[in-house]
């Protein structure tokens, strides 16, 4: 790599037109002119598309033909093209950090008018890069090994699908669920649309792989609650919560259920949406995975106070109930982490004009399905609470979406779930269905021709957002029926519209507790609460946290098609970095320079990743470059400047602010 | 707590009852007010309609009145209410109103700087002197009452300041802490016709029916209302709808007079011989 | 809007942008056309812990008429708490331009996210105009006159040291 020759500078500076974006706007050749004649340019061009790879043999070239021993590109951000430049310097024979990039186009000639001022701008900014770089000095990149171990967080369909694609590949993951059993939300649907595919029937044959895959450690009722260290080389605590059952050991036969000694089911069943209630100790769904079943610590005698018969325990020829057992903390070693935490679904309870709580026959979209699944609550009958079918069914779309006094997004899914319901309900019932909407989404392969079929079949789209349900009949015809209140847009008038049952579309919302395990992560919300991508174009599946991607609706609300593809994506971004086996880091870390070091101590605390330590015996601190991340905190805490930041250091820096202002 | 009162033109005129009951329950509970020297008609939604610029005008000027007593300003009809912080809203947020009021006001040397707060009694005697305080003073329990609280549209849009915007609960709340049973009634918000009953009677009319109709439908006893328009509507056509549409004969009271029966005040201090259709006997006398 | 002393003299801002949060935004800014004033100029940190005081004394020292620090909102910091610890820097740093007589508006701290570009262009425009009320700060400008002051005194003192007979 070139090094300085007689500590002197030899810079080649380049100026991109990027086309008519910058060209349009600054005077890129005035610009050239004047960088020409700064100290230390031996080499001053412009050029159309430094990017290019003519544009990046200029460079290589002149390094080679000018013995140039610093580079400086003014074109657009470093964050698109700062590692093409640094390639291009290191291809020419010269070590990629000894060049600096200046952004012309997104902070310059894409904000400013055309004119001086923002040439004059370009030429300030050239000025300090060209005064800045010639303190560089050349740096390595550091190398870390990535551990091939994967966390997955989640074991919804995202999850499912990103642990499977991985184990497959041949690396072992960690499945991390919260609830007693994987499967998520798509364990509850009954059919998927535009297919109509039996959910259970295409989601039970991926838990099933997941359980019995020599690759997979399942690990359900389990939290992670403690996240250390940085990419391929991350220390994970989960906490596996007590089911008081051993795991191993159960086989899922329920006899302790029949044997409880609460002969009749009691306490509210979760899974099937408050339609249903169970019993303290309970199987979750018939193909829970792992089919193991779970003890409520808050509705079971036993564990609430313990005075009780425990038939349970007389009942399981396998001894596997245990009700001592006490939580557990994992710890794990893993190079890289899927987040696939899902979604929940709007309380419709925030909206009472539409009777969610109060008025009775009034459903959500989860409800409906568990009603209609035939393992479901009501064996698949769809009844009105006193028992009788419907002959009339109103399905409201957007409940809580696209509003902006609860969510502004459109939450995607419902009205393709809605034409389903629609559909499933007929079918089931007989009944006439309207179908209450803003607009009809219907993107996907064969959703727009399953729209078509609906119609076919007789459902009533009605266009217009629904003003209330209302319990007040104005006619005979209307007593005893839920009057769904709309004005019918397309019709023109308001429409008063009597039904037995009334379903409302909830949306999509990130999980309640979306901030406190995107902080566990260190990844970034957006400011509705999903995780953020890096990009939301060109990279949907990383997050700004290197080792860390997230896959499906924790990313925002999507289909299970999307979900799938995101959650093979982001196993595939892990596979990646395994299969490279390291990763390159950036190496603008600090260090401290121990003769000027006296040793006080401001600089230790402040590190967030605890890179900074105190040797005692010279009493002197030290910083461990593995664990730097070049933040630069310490850097600027420390009272005698003797902690230094490559790339960063206080002279690059004042060099930049003094040139920059001419 | 002392607060200055505009009772605007209603208040003065058929709604006369409101203003007999609602002073006679604030002396009982020890709200003091001082009714607005000068008081100038606020526009409601009449004068808005033929020039909106003059009305924000004429409400500037009370609130002007308002700022020179500085205490908050109580405002019990709904119309009231809503043109004063209508008005508010607008000189805040608007440059060119700003300018006009300060051009208007001028005319008179007053000021207004947007310091003073103006109540709608149901929030001044629900969230400040607070159901506890009204529960001890209760001296005969409304048992047997079953009121459909009626709220009107103008407390709670656009601007709901003090209560939910769907499902205001205020009235409802003081019914129960007054021992009344509360009927439950999702019709409390909804346009009870406005001044349409006086121009296009079988729509405003129709509205009013509507309201009425429904809580006898659900077994009510009573309509407590918070606005002498609402009141009007509701009790003046009772004997029309019944011929137009379907029978209906429903007591409407304001809140303040059912709460100056809870507190023991005599019927006649509170207006209720004024009531078109009249509370039945035994209710008043329980 | 006109300058006070209007030779054609422009604020200039000296911007500190963290990389992860605010300089994206300003490229985001950059990629939906936002047009904001030129006045500023953006210099890159990782994060906004790294800003040192001594670069905005520099900066102001050299001749900017404003700084702004840009970092990510709390909790958000790529680097789990940078931003807390430049806040509390600025609280001190704020405490001693004052003694310095340097106006409050001159050094501004903002939390910008990466989706915030709108966030960029409306306070790079709120803080030129801010500024082109206050005037120019110029302290080289300054400088140069206290040292000409300096210069008029030492040979003011010269002057009557040749000239006195005693000094008691």
């Amino acid at each position: 790599m070139k090094q300085p020759t007689n500590g002197e500078a030899r810079i080649g500076f380049y100026v991109c037109h990027c086309g008519t974006n910058i060209a349009g706007v600054v005077n890129v050749a005035a610009v050239a002119q004047y960088a020409a004649q700064l100290p230390g340019v031996v080499v001053s061009r412009d050029y159309k598309y430094m990017c290019s790879d003519p544009g990046q043999e200029l460079i290589q070239t002149d390094i080679k033909e000018h013995q140039l021993n610093r580079v400086v590109v003014a074109s657009c951000s470093p964050l698109l093209h700062e590692h093409t430049f640094r390639t291009a310097c290191e291809k020419g024979g010269l070590n990629p950090f000894c060049f600096q990039m200046v952004n012309i186009r997104e902070h310059d000639s894409w904000v400013h008018e055309p004119g001086d001022a923002a040439t004059e701008k370009a030429k300030a900014l050239v000025r300090a890069a060209v005064k800045r770089v010639a303190l560089h000095t050349p740096l390595e990149v550091k190398r870390t090994r990535i551990h091939p171990d994967v966390l997955v967080v989640g074991g919804g369909i995202a999850g499912i699908q990103a642990a499977l694609t991985i184990a497959n590949g041949g690396q072992n993951v960690y499945l991390v669920e919260r609830e007693p059993t994987i499967g998520g939300h798509m364990a509850k649907f009954d059919k998927t649309f535009p297919t109509l595919d039996c959910a259970a029937c295409i989601l039970t044959p991926k838990m099933s792989a997941v359980a019995s895959h020599p690759n997979i450690k399942l690990w359900t009722y389990s939290e992670v609650v403690k996240v250390d260290g940085f990419v391929g080389n991350y220390k994970v605590q989960v906490r596996r919560k007590p089911r008081y059952v051993n795991e191993e050991l159960c086989v899922g036969c329920a006899k302790c259920v029949d044997a409880c000694v609460y002969k009749e089911e009691k306490f509210e069943d979760e899974f099937n949406e408050g339609l249903a209630k169970r019993k303290p100790v309970y199987l979750p769904f018939p193909q829970a995975t792992p089919p193991v079943v779970v003890f409520d610590p808050d509705a079971c005698i036993q564990l609430k106070t313990g005075k009780c018969k425990k038939s349970c325990l007389e009942a399981c020829d396998r001894n596997a109930i245990i009700f001592d057992q006490k939580p557990e903390t994992k710890e794990i070693e893993v190079g890289t982490i899927i987040l696939a935490t899902g979604f929940r679904t709007f309380d419709a309870a925030r909206l009472p004009q539409y009777g969610f709580g109060t008025l009775p026959n009034v459903y959500t979209s989860l409800q409906i399905e568990r009603m209609v699944n035939a393992s479901g609550p009501t064996d698949g009958h769809i009844m009105l609470k006193d028992g009788r079918t419907p002959k009339a069914v109103g399905i409201i779309h957007c409940i809580g979406s696209r509003d902006n006094r609860t969510n502004r997004w459109c939450s995607r899914v419902c009205c393709m779930y809605s034409m389903k319901l629609a559909h499933l309900i007929k079918q089931h019932t007989g009944a006439e269905v309207f179908n209450f909407y803003i607009d009809i989404r219907a993107p996907g392969k064969g959703y727009e021709e399953f729209y078509e079929k609906l119609q076919e079949e007789g459902v009533h789209f009605i266009r217009g957002r629904v003003a209330e349900v209302a319990d007040w009949p104005l006619t005979k015809e209307e007593e005893g029926k839920l009057i769904i209140r709309v004005e019918d847009t397309l019709a023109g008038f308001v429409r008063r519209i009597p039904v037995d049952m009334v379903v409302l579309a909830t949306g999509l919302e990130p999980q309640p507790d979306a901030q406190d395990v995107r902080r566990l992560f260190n990844i970034s919300c957006s400011t509705e609460g999903w995780f953020l991508e890096r990009h939301p174009k060109l990279a949907p599946v990383s997050t700004f946290t290197d080792g860390i991607f997230i896959a499906g609706c924790c990313q925002g609300p999507k289909d299970i098609p999307d979900t799938v593809a995101q959650a093979g994506a982001a196993a595939g971004e892990a596979l990646s970095l395994i299969n490279a086996g390291f990763i390159e880091l950036e190496p603008n870390t600090s260090y401290v320079i121990a003769d000027d070091c006296s040793g006080c101590k401001t600089c230790i605390p402040l590190c967030p990743y605890n890179a900074i330590s105190r040797d005692e015996e010279k009493k002197k601190a030290v910083i461990n470059e593995a664990i730097c991340k070049g933040c630069g905190v310490c850097v600027a805490a420390c009272p005698s400047g003797s902690i230094v930041q490559n790339l960063f250091t206080d002279q690059e820096i004042f060099s930049e602010i003094e040139a920059v202002l001419g | 707590m002392k607060f200055s009162y505009f009772p605007g033109c209603s208040l003065k005129g058929t709604g006369r009852a409101y203003e007999e009951s609602l002073l006679a329950v604030c002396r009982a509970l020890g709200v003091e007010v001082q009714e607005l020297d000068d008081w100038n008609c606020c526009g409601a939604t009449a004068y808005m309609a033929v020039s909106e610029a003059a009305g924000y005008m004429m409400n500037t000027r009370n609130l002007a009145l308002a700022e020179r007593d500085s205490h908050e300003l109580l405002a019990p009809c709904n119309a009231c209410y809503l043109s004063l912080k209508k008005t508010q809203h607008y000189i805040a947020e608007y440059p060119s109103v700003a300018a006009q009021a300060t051009g208007a006001l001028a005319a008179e040397k007053l000021s207004y700087t947007g310091k003073v707060k103006v109540r709608h009694p149901l929030d001044v005697l629900v969230n400040d002197v607070g159901l506890p305080a009204i529960k001890k003073a209760v001296k005969q329990p409304l048992k047997g009452f079953k009121v459909a609280p009626y709220y009107g549209c103008q407390i709670v849009r656009p601007f709901a300041e003090f209560d939910d915007q769907q499902n205001p609960v205020l009235m409802d709340k003081l019914f129960q802490a007054l021992g009344a049973e509360v009927v439950r009634y999702p019709l409390k918000t909804r346009c009870c016709g406005g001044s349409l009953t006086g121009t296009i009677g079988e729509v405003g009319q129709r509205l009013s029916f509507i309201l009425l109709n429904e809580a006898q439908r659900r077994g009510a006893t009573c309509v407590a209302t918070v606005c002498p328009l609402c009141q009007f509507n509701l009790d003046s056509y009772q004997a029309e709808m019944s011929r137009q549409w379907s029978p209906v004969r429903m007591p409407v009271v304001y809140f303040t007079q059912l709460l100056g029966l809870a507190l023991g005040l005599d019927e006649k201090a509170l207006g209720l011989q004024r009531c078109i259709v009249p509370l039945p006997a035994q209710e008043v006398h329980a | 809007m006109e300058s006070k002393s209007n030779n054609g003299w422009q604020p200039k801002i000296v911007a500190f942008f963290c990389n992860w949060c605010t300089y994206t935004a300003a490229d985001l800014a950059g990629v939906s056309r936002m047009k904001y004033a030129p006045n500023i100029r953006i210099i890159r940190l990782m994060c906004s812990g790294r800003l040192d005081p001594q670069f905005v004394m520099a900066a102001f020292a050299k001749g900017a008429d404003g700084v702004l620090i840009g970092g990510c909102h709390p909790g958000d910091c790529h680097y789990v708490e940078g931003n807390y610890k430049t806040l509390r820097r600025m609280t001190l740093l704020k405490r001693m331009l004052k003694d310095l007589g340097i106006e409050e508006d001159r050094c501004r701290l903002e939390w910008i996210s990466a989706s915030e570009g709108d966030k960029v262009k409306w306070v790079v425009n709120d803080m030129t105009e801010k500024l082109r009320a206050l005037g120019p700060l110029d302290l080289p400008g300054k400088h140069r006159q206290w040292d000409e002051e300096m210069r008029e005194l030492e040979a003011e003192i010269k002057r009557t040291e040749q000239t006195a007979t005693t000094v008691v």
